[in-house]
């Protein structure tokens, strides 16, 4: 070994991240390529699925998702739908109730900005199955939001027990003939367009509620590094409030901006935890989301292939957008 | 007069928010001192009538409770000092030391970071299920026990602090392992304590991991066993207070980390910001 200062940094250099690569390695780059071939098998959970007797699927699993007609393909289509209703509302309200908390807050003329600050954070960092019961307690059908809504002499939904829609809801109950004809991928227009039942409304205000707090803080920092003098200059020029934040504070907002949506949009693709506690895909399948639907399948239909491949491709689909996120954020980089 | 009505404004709608993210706070403390018809009856109110501390005896006594708060204390704490112990290091070697394919595991290390950890279940459970792990406090812990992210922060913080003090101590004739456990931990502190709450609140917290790693309810850490009393495993009726209970109890010791390490956690949302 080469002597002086950095003579042994070779060998401790491999020393130091050995721990940390077996884990890694062994926990997860190691799983992805199994379950890789596992999605291209029928393994039903019995045995190891790294023996000659697993029967061999080929792309079969990955087919039955999109490409024929059946069950699978329904579910999974369902699931879609259902998260993408999701991130439809929860990215632009999370966003937009950050930005907005985080102005009131960063006001010059307001104090007891910590606790403030402190409060509005505080859900995001308990446990998503903890305050998923706390949820589950409040839109009971005699819990404390159909309580505050009579109040407003507005009688309540079963929110848990409510499959129906809300553009349903606001369209009315009967669907034209062609939109019930027609049917794309499995679902018919008419379901397509149903948006999210009442019961995924009560998981997307949980949702914004636990994590608007999170993105709060990374408005606030933004805002606090924002340059006084160009806010000034405007106040000087006789732009009122509206025309301040519109034409200077939004545009140098811009990349936080784009952090806080693109980070929304990776993170809501993943719901689990809450659907896991508070609705298991109920009811009628409209809470069912892609990351839940792989559990499901493969953990209580033991259809291990199915599960993995819908896996895949969320993993693939979220990478995308995860590497777009990255490459779009470097151009920005001076 | 414009200020004034400005500022009556900004409180309004500070205390209105406020009541917003603490009241089910209050609604989920209170709840769980009622009786269950009380609770169904008056939800909204914040004083339970008459106290009842019964569904806190029924979670020690009726539950496994007390066995899912020991698994959850021990995960916890073998983890965070895992993470803490070997993100340091390999952060350190990944900021500071020089040695062949550390670029490499630099790249690898940044796309594991996107690897969105939701569809590493089914992944997971065939690995450890091929260990033949499965259902053992082993699988519950290992594969916890490094995190891509806290890698990251350790190497980011050691890339920030100036080298000077060790070459120093290396000039003295100190070996790569005294150095780092002697000069450069102790200098570290901050961001030790930073990755030390991260993990102690992830790892408390987690949940999905363990659907897949063990199923005997022996094994089970608080939100498993709070999911599984939420999904049925309760018997009769509704027992809110008793599930608002438990689920209060195991969110008092992250409440209490972040109550008291507060700027720790602000610090870490800040720096996703500007890692943007």
């Amino acid at each position: 070994m080469a002597s002086g200062i950095r003579g042994n940094e070779r060998g401790a250099g491999w020393l130091f991240v050995t721990p940390a690569l077996l884990i890694l390695g062994l926990f997860m780059a190691l799983p992805i390529l199994m379950a890789l071939w596992v999605s291209l098998t029928r393994w039903n959970g019995q045995g190891s699925p790294f023996t000659f007797g697993v029967p061999f699927a080929g792309a079969d699993n990955y087919t039955r998702l999109f490409a024929s007609d059946g069950l699978v393909r329904q579910d999974f289509m369902t699931s879609i739908r259902n998260n993408g209703y999701y991130v439809l509302f929860v990215v632009p309200i999370q966003t937009a109730l950050a930005l907005g908390l985080a102005l009131v807050v960063n006001n010059r003329l307001l104090k007891g900005k910590g606790f403030f600050r402190t409060a509005f954070y505080f859900p995001s960092v308990t446990s998503s199955v903890a305050i998923s019961v706390v949820f589950l307690f409040m839109f009971a059908n005699t819990g404390a939001i159909n309580d505050v809504l009579s109040f407003f002499g507005i009688n309540g939904p079963q929110w848990f027990n409510d499959p129906r829609g809300v553009f349903h809801l606001v369209l009315g109950d009967s669907a034209p003939a062609f939109m019930t004809d027609h049917s794309l991928l499995g679902l018919t227009w008419w379901d397509w367009i149903a948006g999210p039942s009442v019961a995924m409304c009560a998981i997307i205000s949980l949702v914004v509620w636990t994590t608007s707090g999170t993105f709060m803080l990374m408005f606030l920092a933004a805002l606090q590094n924002l340059p006084v003098q160009l806010d000034e200059a405007g106040m000087i020029d006789g732009a009122n409030r509206w025309q301040r934040f519109r034409h200077i504070t939004l545009p140098q907002l811009r990349p936080t901006t784009f952090l806080v949506l693109t980070l929304g949009l990776i993170s809501t693709w993943q719901v689990f935890d809450q659907i896991y506690v508070m609705s298991q895909g109920n009811p009628a399948k409209t809470t069912l989301t892609p990351a839940y639907l792989s559990y499901r399948t493969a953990f209580r239909d033991f259809d291990y292939g199915s599960g993995a491949a819908i896996s895949f491709v969320l993993f693939v689909f979220i990478v995308l957008l995860t590497l777009l996120q990255r490459w779009i954020l470097r151009e920005r980089k001076p | 007069m414009r200020t004034l009505t400005s500022r009556f404004l900004g409180y309004a709608i500070l205390i209105f928010f406020s009541l917003v993210f603490l009241y089910p706070f209050v609604i989920q403390i209170a709840n769980s001192f009622k009786t269950e018809a009380d609770a169904a009856a008056n939800p909204l109110s914040p004083i339970p009538h008459p106290v009842d501390t019964s569904s806190f005896e029924r979670i020690f006594d009726g539950t496994q409770f007390p066995t899912w708060l020991g698994n959850s204390v021990l995960v916890t704490v073998v983890v965070t000092v895992g993470r803490v112990l070997f993100g340091s290091m390999a952060g350190y070697a990944l900021s500071r030391l020089r040695f062949p394919g550390r670029r490499g595991l630099f790249v690898l290390l940044i796309g594991l970071m996107a690897v969105p950890p939701v569809v590493l279940l089914i992944p997971k459970f065939l690995v450890l299920n091929q260990l033949g792990m499965y259902n053992s406090y082993p699988a519950l812990i290992v594969p916890l026990l490094a995190d891509a992210a806290g890698i990251f922060i350790m190497k980011q913080f050691f890339d920030s602090v100036p080298v000077s003090v060790e070459e120093a101590a290396r000039i003295d004739g100190a070996g790569v392992f005294r150095t780092f456990w002697s000069v450069v931990l102790p200098t570290a502190r901050p961001a030790l304590i930073t990755l030390t709450i991260l993990s102690f609140q992830g790892s408390w917290n987690e949940f999905p991991h363990t659907l897949v790693s063990v199923q005997d309810p022996g094994l089970f850490t608080l939100p498993r066993g709070l999911a599984d009393l939420v999904s049925g495993s309760l018997g009769a009726g509704t027992q809110y207070p008793l599930k608002l209970g438990a689920a209060l109890l195991a969110t008092i010791p992250v409440a209490i980390i972040f109550v008291v390490f507060q700027r720790y956690f602000v610090r870490d949302a800040n720096e996703g910001a500007e890692r943007g």
